[in-house]
């Protein structure tokens, strides 16, 4: 299957086999007889895994006892379930691998469910498996039961509750298979404590072809042809990109690039794109959407040919969709056909992988030797808007404007081996528009559900997975409070994660909508006590560095880069900066709000009731 | 600017897993679609898979919405719309009971007659009719039962099929 990047096991080689050529026909040999436990440790090795995010308890000891038996896959101990699952998500999102996760039962279930569901909006690849009380305890409020695929049932892509262990093997593999293949998702695995002491029948990844799920990967070549001539024939084109670029893998970051090169269209991105498309190239207009750049925005709405690729028209990009890009025709390529007409009309869906489709327009655009449009007009259009310069800021040499901080770490971290994950909020926003992307894979951050506390532990993740990177959580002081303990994570594994927290004392983001939303009248948005984040470092045993001054401030950035240890950085930043260019909730896109002397612009009451 | 509200009527074909029918039931509530009636049974017992046939309504939008939700799901063989790709037969059993004695019971009697309702458990002072039909005509029997004794109705929901020799 085309995107399934975990591993090298091949899926769907053949037919579905009988019970009995299956026992002959498994990996070449004879299918070997072990515990169900036994089988978890040896389906994630048959799966190529290496790593997984877990807490035990006592619904999965017999998995975490076949662990400590086995060699070969690193168990990273987190602090609490949430923190697992958002290290396996920056785990994946770096890799372009599943993360996999081990929980316990009830409690460590419900834990992991923020995580599962943020999996599932940015489609982020991920298998968990959940301890379950023993099978003749179900139904029976057990100790520490609860209905872990009932609760996880609306947001997995998928989920199964294992009740015999001969299934065991089977639903494993099938597992990684659709977690990890078409529109990537987070499936959960829900494994009684009977079934994984008793001994069954383990069966390889090869014999294992699932009855009903087939994505359809390959583009309709008809649609490409078709795309390719609107694209030939628009004045004023626009290349929208999405996190599918990202997921369809490297290969099609290369073609997004090869694509823009031969038509020489603007291209603009999501908020989980970004990186998909070089941030140097004079093609890039910036980030669309609610906080996103003048040009890219005002591009969006004056366009006549949207292209859009791997993104799905949310609501963040598209404001109000009644007054969206009202002059386009558009193209939409997405791997999930759910997401056309989902939110906006399209006129040309493809539905294919993206690295596919892509492949196919880049060849079918050299081959039927097409002509670039003459672009001039709109380019010269587009270097009108840009001109507005709509991610100013006024500095200030007492204050550190946070925009000046994300700048200076930006600057401060050229010609290093940079990840960065990001928190809820402001800063994210901050770090979306300023922090500029040259490759895919770089930039962890949780788009669909805005999940504050994602950052530091998907920054775990990534760290173990890129051990000699520099990985940077841009965070909020509040987001940050929500997953913290997992600094204890990063000490205990020596993952030098650098946590530079925006302190602005304020849940800036929600300061932000209540100047504009509620009459400045800011309810509970502030926070009256904070921890001392120096002192909270030394007491994890990892660093603590503070900026005050923006004199001081490249200075410590350079340390929090050199010392080769966890770093809790507390950069004190301006309280009252906000965040724009802003798209106000119910607005069009060409009604920005580019700074605080436009903020009076009226909120319509329509518009107050959306998020 | 908003479309019309069409009835449409929606077969699904499912793997017969535990969980299932929680999941096409989840999804009409968790994106907030309507569900008119749902039928549910196993149609090839080898084969394990099961029917459920939807009647909803929305917008061509949201009709459009659900259907390619319903494909998502993992479970799911086939999607077919009766309303809108192939011309489909519906029928719906109901089982009516009517109390009363006298000339309700007369009258009730001889309305079942016309509606083809056969009378499935009888004593001196009611009756339980089997009905089927479209829901339309169902529930044209049920109004008309209701000043001569109503009781108790139970429907089973639609049961649809395409004409001609293709299977779903
Ligand atoms: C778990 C969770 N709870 C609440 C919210 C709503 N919310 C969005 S941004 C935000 C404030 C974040 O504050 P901070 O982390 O300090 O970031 P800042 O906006 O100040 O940069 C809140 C409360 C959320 N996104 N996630
Ligand atoms: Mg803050």
């Amino acid at each position: 299957m085309a995107a399934f990047r975990g591993g090298d096991a091949p899926f769907c080689l053949g037919e579905a086999m009988d019970k009995d050529t299956n026992e002959l026909m498994t990996l070449g040999t004879m299918a070997e007889e072990m515990s169900g436990a036994e089988m978890v440790i040896r389906a994630l090795k048959d799966q190529g895994v290496t790593h997984i995010f877990g807490y035990p308890g006592g619904a999965v000891l017999p998995i975490y006892d076949a662990l400590f038996q086995s060699e070969g896959i690193v168990h990273v101990l987190v602090r609490h379930e949430q923190g697992a699952v958002h290290a396996a998500e920056g785990y994946a999102r770096s890799t372009g691998k599943p993360g996999v996760v081990l929980v316990t039962s009830g409690p460590g279930a419900t834990n992991a469910v923020t995580g599962i569901a943020d999996a599932l909006m940015d489609s982020i690849p991920l298998v968990v498996l959940t301890g379950q009380v023993a099978t003749h305890l179900i139904g029976n409020d057990a100790f520490q039961e609860c209905d872990t695929v009932g609760i996880t049932r609306p947001c997995t892509k998928h989920n199964w509750l294992v009740k015999d262990v001969n299934d065991l093997a089977r639903v494993l593999h099938e597992a990684f298979q659709i977690a990890s293949t078409g529109r990537p998702g987070p499936v959960v695995v829900d494994i009684p404590k009977d079934v994984q002491f008793r001994q069954g029948r383990y069966v390889g990844p090869a014999s294992v072809r699932h009855r009903t799920y087939r994505p359809k990967t390959e583009p309709d070549l008809a649609g490409i042809v078709k795309a390719l001539d609107m694209m030939e024939r628009a004045k004023k084109p626009l290349l929208y990109t999405g996190g599918g670029i990202v997921n369809a893998g490297p290969e099609a970051s290369r073609l997004l690039r090869e694509l823009a090169a031969l038509t020489g269209f603007p291209v603009t991105s999501t908020l989980m794109g970004l990186g998909a498309f070089p941030a140097s190239s004079p093609q890039w207009l910036g980030l669309c959407g609610m906080h996103g750049t003048y040009e890219a925005n005002k591009a969006m709405h004056d366009c006549d040919l949207m292209v859009c690729l791997g993104a799905r028209f949310d609501d963040r990009v598209t404001g109000a969709v009644d007054k969206f890009s009202p002059g386009s025709k558009k193209i939409h390529l997405d791997i999930d056909p759910s997401q056309i007409n989902k939110n906006i009309r399209v006129d040309l869906p493809i539905i294919a992988d993206a690295a596919k489709a892509l492949k196919e327009m880049v060849h079918f655009w050299k081959s039927q030797r097409r002509k670039r449009a003459l672009l001039g007009d709109w380019w010269a259009e587009i270097e009108g808007w840009r001109a507005k310069d709509s991610l100013a800021f006024r500095n200030c040499d007492t204050l550190i404007k946070p925009q000046h901080a994300v700048d200076r770490l930006f600057a401060l971290t050229r010609g290093r081996d940079v990840y960065v994950t990001t928190e809820v909020g402001q800063h994210q926003m901050w770090a979306a528009q300023r922090f500029r992307f040259e490759e895919p894979n770089r930039w962890m951050t949780s788009g669909g559900l805005g999940t504050m506390g994602y950052g530091l532990p998907a920054a775990l993740g990534v760290q173990i997975a890129h051990p000699d990177a520099l990985v940077i959580d841009i965070a909020g002081e509040a987001s940050v409070q929500m997953t913290m303990q997992e600094m204890s994570t990063a000490v205990q594994y020596g993952l030098p994660v650098k946590i530079f927290i925006l302190n602005n004392r304020y849940m800036g983001m929600v300061r932000q909508w209540q100047q504009l939303l509620h009459g400045g009248r800011y309810s509970h948005s502030y926070s009256e006590a904070l921890p001392d984040f120096v002192k909270l470092a030394d007491a994890f045993g990892c660093v603590g560095l503070r900026a005050e001054t923006p004199a001081e401030l490249d200075a410590k950035i350079v340390e929090m880069i050199e010392v080769p240890r966890p770093v809790l950085f507390d950069c004190r930043v301006d309280p009252d900066e906000n965040c724009y260019p802003m798209i106000p909730s119910g607005a069009a896109h060409d009604q920005m709000i580019l700074s605080d002397a436009e903020d009076t612009a009226p909120v319509s009451e329509a518009g107050k009731i959306l998020v | 600017m908003q479309k019309p509200v069409e009835r449409h009527t929606i077969a699904v074909l499912v793997d017969n897993e535990a969980g299932v029918l929680a999941r096409v039931v989840g999804l009409f509530s968790g994106r907030g679609y309507n569900i008119e009636s749902l039928t549910v049974a196993e149609v090839d017992h080898a084969a394990h898979t099961s029917r459920v046939t939807i009647v909803t309504s929305g917008t061509p939008e949201v009709i459009e919405q659900i259907e390619a939700q319903l494909r998502r799901l993992v479970p799911v063989h086939r999607v077919v719309n009766w309303t809108l790709e192939k011309p489909g037969i519906e029928r719906e059993l109901a089982l009516v009971k009517v109390a009363g004695t006298g000339e309700k019971r007369v009258e009730a009697l001889r309305i079942a007659d016309t509606f083809r309702a056969r009378p499935i458990d009888t004593t001196h002072t009611s009756f339980v009719f089997e009905i089927t039909g479209s829901p339309a005509k169902i529930d044209n029997f049920v109004d008309l039962m209701r000043p001569l004794g109503l009781a108790d109705v139970s429907r089973t929901g639609v049961a649809a099929i395409s004409r001609g020799p293709e299977a779903m």
